[in-house]
């Protein structure tokens, strides 16, 4: 199919307005500015609006923040909430519950001089900053294709086509997408991102690098009472209502404007088919220890996205010709803290570095080139001795819990996951660790009580998720048989509870005969399916720009 | 020919709307705000004319604080040629905000003034007319269609049972309903042309109206929630609770 396109020329293309995306865009322009030289940089942001996609916890560091904005504070940046008090939390059962003693929590579990933020709003304040400095940033605009020059290089993106039916016909609306063509173009999706993935085979940038490890993030925003409302207030725990065999762990904060955030990460390395993530939070927020926050309060906004984990050993290489992967869709995240806005952030400030000395020297001035550089900034930055020394981290924890026992054993076992590539290299993927059906136990949840938990149509409700109905589905079959094929009869389709957004169904038809049915607009694009239906059969590919959900301060 | 377009910002559509605890009014605070999907029609159409060579000049109008910049920077995109916006950061009732269209009216001496029926988020249908009355124009609501040729404009309405042509003589005022036109998306370079195109601010006071409210809201109250449903074991219980709880039979 040839699509006569049109095309734009800039300097830098990024793909995703999250901290990666943004940062890299801030700190070129600042360079730009700093030089006296002008650059064309654009950022192309699926969401409806910057941040209406970003989803997170999030206590943030600030220690990027400082370095890309020493004036963050007079120029308003929305940190407001300082961290003022940490508390972890061993769940026994579904009424007991252990406090760890703050002497015994490891310092990269402390939070002093941390903030408690919506990383939406930051998002949304860093782009103001871009745009200021000179970025165009397009929201609604997604990047749907990857381009290429003849001898390989990436040349840039294409945004999708808007307007086509879900026959693949064009509406009156129709749009044709754009091609963006850049000298770098930087691929800053966050977790698992659908081009990213592209660029790891064809560039076999993972050939070094342990199988990546993800998990699925559940998160709701709750009002609540204003005389419970302890801003700065930050509580982490692990343990039940998982079994021992799943590993994952709760936040829950307050913030400001008497509001609290609550949410549960699973790692999805789990192995039992019938578990569902969704229904283990809901279930989660009844325990007393996080009841006594959320009870009398009301849920404003739900959501999820997943987490990209592997750390170091899991790290691809970032640079192929012609651009960059950076943030979670490398995989940047330290989990030693289960931060990863600030080493997003780091990632995109050193590739903005690097792009900038490479564009001033001669010989790298037309691009598409590797840039070769960006691995030495890399090693010399912090953020390398960071990601490498939380490699070492699980180990330690690992020694000093078979000394402090059990505590400390949750710590390592549970918030940090002292198995996981940390400290083994572990080449599993995650979704191939799923057991049979038949020979896991099946999980009876409980009734959502409509007050403290919900089902997942009233929460997905609350994602103000949206997509244009007619269009092609944007969660891709290879092959349509599998689900009920083999998905189903080895591991009860996963899929109907894997999804946080209740997007895959198994229906039966007054026959009685089965059909797999995908509600592909109800998506929250979390990324969970891709990565693990245990076919991969699943690919995610970007519907029409500006669908999906429109998370308010998530 | 001149043709003015009035546009709003207003919560975003796809938002499940939210009413503060204090019942003053709905949360606006970090949710996704749109151009009023009536306006955005209102727009398209006035574009349309433009291309089939009917209008010369497509000028949008909107009121509100700085950030109603943004709808303007949309309507732009589309294909507006420039924009005005009239700063204020009051809540401005539709009487007030069709005698600042007035004003500006009288100042852009437009042939045609394009509103939407109504926006999304008050749901007031008046200020077109209330434009109308005191402009003295001749208006056209709920158009389902539009020509304009030889100093007049053909309008078609959706009615009651049916359907109602009107003939105008410019100036006149058109409000527009869903059927109208569905807008297009605005493209890449067009976004980014808008940026450059002109963008003026003007206040109330400099265009001589006084703002006054004449209306005040009092309460705003979410939906009454729906009561979980029951599962009876008998026809007979279905009846005694029907009679007995319910009440709805004797
Ligand atoms: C539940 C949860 C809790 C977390 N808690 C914390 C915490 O407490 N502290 C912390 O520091 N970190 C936390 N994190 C991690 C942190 O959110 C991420 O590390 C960070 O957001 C990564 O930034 P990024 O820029 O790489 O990607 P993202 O933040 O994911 O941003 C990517 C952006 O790209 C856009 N995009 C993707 N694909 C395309 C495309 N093809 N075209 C156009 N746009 C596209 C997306 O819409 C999105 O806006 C948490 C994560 C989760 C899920
Ligand atoms: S369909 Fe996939 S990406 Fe979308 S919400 Fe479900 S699991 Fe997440």
């Amino acid at each position: 199919m040839t699509i006569e396109r049109e095309s734009m020329e800039f300097d830098v293309v990024i793909v995703g307005a999250g901290p990666a995306g943004l940062s890299t865009a801030c700190r070129l322009a600042q360079l730009a500015q700093e030089n006296d030289t002008e650059l064309m940089i654009c950022v192309v942001e699926k969401g409806s609006e910057v941040g209406a996609h970003i989803l997170s916890g999030a206590v943030m560091e600030p220690r990027a923040m400082n370095e890309l904005f020493p004036n963050w504070k007079e120029l308003g940046a929305p940190l407001n909430t300082p961290v003022t008090e940490d508390q972890i939390f061993l769940l026994k059962d579904e009424h007991k519950g252990r406090q760890i003693p703050n002497a015994l929590v490891p310092k990269t579990m402390h939070n002093e001089g941390n903030y408690i933020v919506s990383l939406g709003n930051v998002c949304r304040w860093l782009a103001e900053q871009a745009e200021q400095l000179g970025v165009e940033i397009f929201p609604g605009f997604a990047a749907s294709e990857v381009l290429y020059h003849e001898d390989g290089s990436v040349k840039g993106i294409a945004t999708g086509d808007m307007g086509i039916s879900e026959a693949g016909e064009q509406k009156d609306s129709y749009m044709p997408g754009m091609e963006l063509h850049a000298k770098y173009t930087i691929f800053s999706e966050g977790c698992r991102g659908h081009l990213g993935k592209e660029l790891m085979q064809r560039f076999d940038l993972q050939s070094d690098a342990d199988a990546q490890h993800y998990g699925i993030g559940i998160k709701e925003l709750w009002d609540i009472p204003a005389e419970k409302s302890e801003p700065g207030l930050v509580l982490h725990g692990a343990g039940w209502p998982m079994s021992n065999d799943t590993t994952g762990g709760f936040f829950l904060y307050h913030t400001e404007n008497n509001q609290a955030v609550v949410g549960l990460i699973i790692d999805l390395n789990y192995s039992n088919p019938h578990l569902s993530p969704f229904d283990e939070f809901q279930r989660l927020k009844h325990h007393p220890v996080l009841k006594q926050h959320l009870e009398g309060g009301k849920r404003v906004s739900y959501g999820a996205r997943a987490i990209t984990k592997g750390g170091f050993n899991a790290l691809p290489k970032m640079t192929f010709p012609g651009g960059l992967v950076l943030g979670c869709n490398a995989g940047t995240l330290n989990f030693a803290k289960i931060k990863g806005t600030h080493t997003a952030m780091k990632s995109g400030m050193v590739a903005a570095e690097s792009i900038f000395q490479a564009l001033s020297s001669a010989e790298q001035q037309s691009g598409n080139q590797e840039l070769t550089t960006f691995a030495d900034n890399f090693k010399n930055s912090w953020l390398y001795d960071e990601l490498y020394r939380s490699r070492n981290f699980g180990p330690a924890m690992h020694k000093f819990g078979a000394i402090m026992g059990g505590a400390f054993n949750f710590v390592d076992q549970n918030i940090f996951n002292g198995k996981l590539p940390l400290t083994l290299r572990d080449n599993s993927e995650d979704h191939a660790q799923l057991k049979l059906a038949s020979e896991a136990p099946v999980i009876d949840y409980p009734k959502p009580d409509g007050v403290l938990s919900f089902d997942k149509l009233s929460s997905v409700f609350l994602s103000n998720t949206n997509h244009e109905e007619d269009q092609l589905c944007h969660l891709k079959l290879t092959d349509a048989q599998i689900p009920l094929g083999q998905n189903l009869t080895r591991f009860a389709e996963p899929a109907q509870r894997y999804c946080p957004a209740g997007v895959y169904e198994v229906v039966e038809d007054e026959e009685g005969a089965q059909r797999f049915q995908i509600n592909s607009q109800n998506c929250l694009h979390c990324k969970t399916c891709d990565i693990k239906d245990p076919a991969q059969n699943i690919t995610w590919v970007v519907p029409e720009g500006a669908g999906g959900p429109n998370y308010p301060n998530m | 020919m001149k043709v003015l377009v009035a546009v709003k910002r207003v919560i975003d559509y796809n938002v499940k709307v939210r009413v503060k605890s204090d019942c003053s009014d709905v949360d606006l605070a970090n949710t996704k705000m749109a151009l009023n999907p009536f306006c955005e029609i209102a727009v398209e159409e006035a574009i349309r004319l433009k291309e089939k060579g009917v209008a010369t000049e497509v000028v949008v109008v909107s009121i509100g604080d700085k950030a109603c910049q943004e709808q303007i920077r949309t309507a732009l995109a589309l294909g507006a040629d420039r924009g005005i916006q009239v700063e204020t950061d009051q809540a401005v009732d539709s009487l007030s905000v069709a005698k600042l269209l007035k004003a500006v009216v009288a100042e852009e001496q437009p042939q045609l003034v394009i509103l939407g029926k109504q926006s999304i988020d008050s749901d007031n249908n008046q200020t077109g007319q209330m434009l109308a009355a005191l402009t003295a124009m001749p208006q056209a609501t709920f158009a389902s269609e539009l020509t304009v040729a030889d100093g007049k404009a053909t309008v078609t309405r959706e009615v009651d049972g049916g359907l109602q042509t009107l003939e105008l003589t410019l100036p006149a005022v058109v409000t527009t309903d869903l059927r109208l036109n569905e807008p297009r998306y605005a493209s890449l370079p067009n976004i980014m042309k808008a940026k450059r195109k002109p963008l003026d601010v003007k206040t109330p006071d400099a265009l001589g109206v006084a703002l006054k409210n004449n209306v005040k809201t009092l309460k705003v109250e979410p939906p009454a929630e729906r009561q979980g449903g029951i599962v009876v074991a008998s026809v007979d219980e279905l009846v005694e609770k029907l009679k007995n709880e319910a009440k709805v039979i004797g």
